[in-house]
């Protein structure tokens, strides 16, 4: 059990409680966090979870794929810690992590 | 001589993005013509344009599975989808339809597999086209959606921002505005067709303002789009006059030339670049001498209008018709509108505006129990995904509180998603808040005409009559 904190566009923050193994993605839809559509159910497919990793947090999600990269470079507000939120699955090490919404999903 | 047949093949796109700096683009595209109906005198057509006429569809259950065509134009309009898809489905989910009018041809219709091939680009490839047949020959026009990376990204990025939410914010009001214009037109004591006057207008109109085109002549967008997309040897439909099509994509070259080099002499003379997409295409590196590649300049277009004409404007037209399916729907709606943008999306995944999009093999691929050959034509059947009963529960009823419907395949997945997605959608709620403003009930007062396509899922014909608020009997 441990928290992740959701900071939207215009600064709302949300905090969501999470069991390891879930992922970001699926911890934003089940708490109603708004601003993450995640359309295709987290087949890396659709690129409408778009999160950014604050930077202290970025190492500890891993590193994007292929199939995650061509999916964040057709968003226009790409950061360098950009993820998509159903690919970054969740460890007891991610307890108290913030992550960004983008004002926008694809 | 088939090797000289051949040549000429790729010879179109090369002789005309060669000569483009000296000879005007319309002018090619009339030459083109010449040339490849000297080539047909000579060689004869490697593809004559079919022509179908309507025929009773069998009932699926008489046919043997191999013998199963989907290709059909009129599956759709006859209500025969439905049963054909379960079908493949349930026994042949990856199916292979060796004799169609437009060549062999696999489909694959449940979610999961559908979802597979469009994510998997390094194995399915969306060149040359990602319609089922040809286009006329000689008239292979090269756009992004029928690009495989790295080349689709440079151009997709280079033109995504006209349509990318923080330009919707701006377009909003005029979105309304017009919307609700339209609405205040229509006639309030008599039946009328709701596909030209409302689906038809408003798209059209929004074509014109995404494209800066002359305003008064935003017919001709509507009526090239659908030319292109209702061409029998692509999709089976009902424009089988190469003619026609050819003298289209030369009024299309000069218009969007003119267009080009109109808005490149007002950026000359110092003003500001609009946030259109000719705009948005010349300040950018990549595509900034698009003009000088006639075939990809036309393409780009081309998908722009097609993408932003028959799939809003059928969703459009869709939703009506499946309120009158469904009235308690449209009592839910009523008792409680913030379901619209859910709604939206029911609308979507029930109407399925496009049904498909094809790929071709790139390698051998298993896929179902069955060996997909390199260099075969696949067929992602969208619209049978979204009446998935592994995926939607009750697929063919239409719920505008569905759980999932946000979950539908019709703007497809992977790196060819519907770069539109977020203008179709805001489009379609803006138009429901304004209709939930006005009316009370919109009622379809005759069974609705389909359009012939195997493509394009869409109406000709929607008769209805309307009740203004606080005018409903009883």
């Amino acid at each position: 059990m441990g928290k992740i904190i959701f900071i939207e566009h215009d600064q709302t923050e949300h905090v969501a409680e999470f069991e390891a193994g879930s992922s970001v993605m699926q911890i934003a839809v089940d708490n109603a966090i708004p601003g993450i559509d995640g359309d295709c159910g987290g087949e890396c497919a659709c690129g409408t979870c778009h999160v950014i990793i604050t930077n202290e947090w970025f190492s500890k999600t891993g590193t994007p794929g292929n199939e995650e990269e061509q999916m964040l470079s057709m968003t226009p507000e790409r950061a360098s810690t950009s993820r998509l939120g159903c690919q970054v699955v969740t460890t007891d090490e991610m307890d108290g992590m913030t992550v960004h919404l983008p004002e926008f999903q694809m | 001589m088939p090797t000289l047949s051949r040549m000429f093949d790729d010879f179109p796109s090369r002789m005309i993005n060669a000569t483009s700096r000296v000879v005007p683009m319309h002018r090619q595209i009339q030459g083109l013509k010449l040339l490849m109906s000297a080539k047909r005198t000579i060689f004869g057509s490697s593809r004559p344009m079919p022509e179908f006429a309507e025929k009773p569809i069998p009932d699926v259950n008489t046919l043997a599975l191999e013998d199963i065509d989907v290709s059909n134009p009129f599956l759709y309009r006859q209500g025969q989808w439905r049963a054909y898809f379960k079908r493949l489905r349930d026994e042949a989910p990856v199916h292979y339809q060796k004799n169609s009018p437009f060549g062999p041809f696999w489909s694959v219709t449940r979610f999961e597999d559908i979802m597979f091939v469009d994510k998997s680009h390094d194995l399915f490839s969306a060149e040359p086209q990602i319609i089922l047949g040809d286009p006329p020959e000689g008239l292979s026009v090269e756009m992004f959606i029928a690009m495989d990376p790295p080349k689709h990204d440079v151009q997709r990025s280079s033109v995504q921002g006209v349509v990318a939410p923080k330009n919707l914010k701006e377009m909003e009001g005029l979105i309304r505005s017009r919307t609700g214009e339209v609405l205040d037109s229509l006639p309030l004591d008599k039946p009328f067709n709701w596909v030209p006057v409302v689906s038809k207008e408003l798209t059209g109109r929004m074509l014109a303002s995404l494209l800066d085109f002359p305003y008064e002549e935003r017919h001709k967008l509507v009526e090239w789009s659908d030319r292109m997309a209702g061409s029998a040897s692509a999709t089976g439909g009902e424009y089988a006059d190469e003619e026609v099509m050819f003298n289209d994509a030369a009024d299309m070259a000069w218009s969007f030339s003119r267009l080009w080099r109109d808005k490149e002499a007002r950026h000359a003379a110092g003003e500001e670049p609009g946030f259109d997409l000719i705009s948005l295409l010349q300040s950018n590196e990549d595509t900034k001498d698009l003009i000088n590649r006639p075939m990809e300049f036309i393409g780009n277009l081309t998908l722009l209008i097609v993408g932003g004409n028959d799939t809003t404007r059928n969703s459009m037209s869709g939703g009506l018709v499946a309120m009158n399916e469904f009235p308690e729907e449209f009592k839910k709606l009523k008792a409680k509108p913030e379901l619209i943008p859910n709604m939206v999306s029911e609308i979507i995944r029930w109407q399925t505006p496009l049904a498909y999009m094809r790929r071709v093999a790139k390698q051998d691929v298993e896929l179902g129990g069955q060996t997909i050959k390199k260099g075969d034509r696949v067929v992602m059947w969208y619209a049978s995904g979204n009446r998935d009963e592994r995926k939607f529960e009750n697929p063919d009823q239409f719920i505008i509180d569905r759980k999932d419907a946000r979950n539908h395949m019709s703007f497809g997945y992977g790196v060819h998603r519907c770069m539109g997605n977020r203008l179709a959608e805001l489009q379609l709620r803006i138009l429901w808040e304004e209709i939930l403003k006005r009316f009370d009930n919109i009622e379809v007062v005759e069974e609705p005409k389909r359009v012939q396509s195997n493509f394009v899922r869409g109406y000709s014909e929607v008769m209805v009559k309307l009740t203004p608020k606080g005018k409903e009997a009883g």
